[in-house]
């Protein structure tokens, strides 16, 4: 009678928490979304903002806050896969791997706005680029390369170590095994690992204050040039994302619309996340199927 | 032990005083066995009787396990496997292997077979085609995924899968295939069907078999090798063993008396 009441108990207890977890989830995307989504219109996405007049958009932000993701994930991405690779595969258990692996792990927990200021001083300060895109995703690939190595590790071990006998046994090389056999068959997981910290860096605030910086200049959408100071693909120029302006017009704003601005901005920060973690897990289990033909 | 070889055959596999430690375990202990040619050699014997790790020494699989350490000798076309600094690819091209469980890779039939003939150099279109189907014959599994070569070999039955794997072995041209338990996850129609397999196989391959079962051994077996805590306790012709066993201990073990 006792155990079974103590069973009762663990199971109440675990699927309370659960529910505790699902009701906070809901409530915020329900409170962001019943403030901001009336906010959000063609012209408020459309047009760029402003730091004293009303009405007042977000076009910049929200190209800036994709170019950096964009460049981040082109820095940290391959650098990620051959971190994992290396871990899951050519590192030999011993002092010096848990020593990479303490390393990683510290740098992947480090606070953003710590790794900030270390982008402020290197990628600012000592390059003499001043504010610039590319500084900032410099900055955030530092803490997110070891989130990538780490999923990208976790992805490769979990393929079945059969595919990998399989392929060792028909005289096929560790390196056309690792190519070959085990990223395809990790691929879903490195996949899911890549959007998940796409969400992450998107919404990233605290690294690029000092790195990408406050604002943006006047940018002319027609010039495609990288080089030209008003182009948007210039990623020497400095660049406001859109989790920035939220803080900033909410700390410093002068726009009589503040209010408004930063539940539209929040809204459309969360629902791209949203779309993210949506598209992750869409994807991954689209090609999963398709991989091992389960219906 | 004792060999009584009445007919001289060639020899594929010629080992001498093997012996295999997983770190501090002694898991093969002064192993001798010659394995002959275009036969089907069988390993029995309890779980943990080493019996897998041999199998696995021979294509040196085995050493893709941390700590591993072996001393002896394993003479393989007029080579020691195990001093010689040995290219590991042409060597697992020569002697293929199947596995308990079917692993097909998570791609197409087709491209299943094709795997090893395309890494290792294979590039005509036509060349690899044929020697898809002709593998594929070989199994006996032709027939049934003939119209579907382009579906994921995961969609494929246990059995099936376990048949497209031995053709996945086959493509690269070996002399030798090793199984490892190759029918432990299937059932008795399957088992059957593979049974046939690896007795027409014969002729062109040499087979050596690690099996659970002993009527499986009898049936499919030329020679048969008991294996007990690291030690072949007894190696002869199949029907020896069966009928009359040397040693008590395999005596015991065929009768079903431990194991």
């Amino acid at each position: 009678m006792n155990r079974k009441i103590a069973d009762r108990i663990a199971t109440i207890t675990f699927v309370g928490l659960s529910m505790i977890i699902v009701a906070i989830l809901l409530y915020l995307f329900a409170y962001i979304i019943m403030n901001g989504f009336s906010k959000i219109s063609w012209d408020f996405l459309t047009s760029p903002s402003s730091n004293i007049l009303a009405g007042s958009g977000i076009r910049d932000q929200l190209f800036n806050s994709f170019y950096i993701l964009i460049l981040t994930l082109i820095i940290s991405v391959p650098l990620g896969v051959l971190g994992g690779i290396y871990m899951a595969q050519y590192a030999k258990p011993g002092k010096l791997t848990n020593f990479i692996r303490s390393c990683i792990e510290m740098l992947s927990s480090l606070p953003s706005i710590v790794i900030g200021m270390f982008g402020l001083l290197v990628f600012v300060n000592t390059t003499g680029w001043g504010y610039t895109i590319f500084g900032g995703a410099l900055t955030i690939a530092i803490f997110n390369i070891p989130v990538m190595v780490r999923t990208c590790e976790d992805a490769i071990r979990s393929v079945p170590r059969e595919l990998k006998e399989a392929s060792l046994a028909l005289g096929i090389t560790q390196w056309h095994t690792v190519k070959t056999v085990l990223l395809p068959s990790a691929f879903p997981g490195i996949l899911t690992g890549v959007i998940l910290s796409a969400g992450r860096i998107f919404g990233e605030a605290a690294a690029l204050l000092y790195t990408a910086g406050l604002s943006t200049p006047r940018l002319d959408y027609t010039n495609w040039n990288p080089f030209a100071d008003n182009s948007p693909l210039n990623i020497f120029r400095p660049a406001e994302t859109l989790a920035v302006h939220i803080w900033s017009i909410n700390t410093q704003g002068l726009i009589p619309d503040v209010t408004e601005k930063a539940a539209g901005a929040s809204a459309v920060l969360v629902i791209s996340v949203l779309i993210f973690n949506l598209l992750a897990r869409w994807i991954g289990s689209m090609y999963y199927k398709k991989m091992t033909a389960t219906k | 032990m004792e060999t009584n070889v009445l007919t001289k055959s060639e020899l594929i596999f010629s080992v001498n005083d093997l012996n295999l430690w997983y770190g501090e375990t002694y898991a093969l202990k002064n192993i001798n066995m010659e394995i002959e040619k275009n036969k089907v050699t069988a390993i029995i014997g309890p779980s943990g009787c080493g019996k897998s790790t041999f199998v696995k020494t021979l294509n040196l699989m085995v050493n893709t396990t941390p700590n591993v350490k072996i001393s002896g000798e394993i003479m393989f076309r007029g080579e020691n496997l195990i001093t010689k600094k040995r290219d590991l690819v042409d060597l697992r091209k020569n002697i293929g292997m199947v596995f308990q469980k079917g692993n097909p890779f998570p791609q197409s039939i087709f491209d299943n077979v094709a795997f090893g003939p395309k890494i290792h150099g294979l590039r005509n279109k036509q060349e690899i085609e044929q020697l898809v189907e002709k593998s594929l014959k070989d199994v006996a599994l032709w027939d049934e995924v003939k119209d579907r070569l382009k579906d994921p070999a995961l969609g494929l039955s246990g059995g099936q899968q376990q048949r497209l794997c031995i053709a996945r072995a086959l493509a690269t041209k070996p002399d030798v295939l090793l199984m490892d338990e190759p029918t432990s996850a299937l059932d008795p129609i399957s088992t059957a069907k593979i049974e046939d397999l690896i007795i027409q196989l014969k002729e062109k391959y040499t087979v050596v078999i690690v099996t659970h079962n002993m009527q499986q051994a009898a049936r499919i077996s030329d020679k048969t090798a008991f294996f007990l805590n690291g030690e072949v306790i007894e190696f002869d012709h199949t029907d020896n063993i069966f009928s009359t066993p040397n040693d008590k201990r395999t005596e015991d073990y065929i009768s079903g008396r431990f194991g």
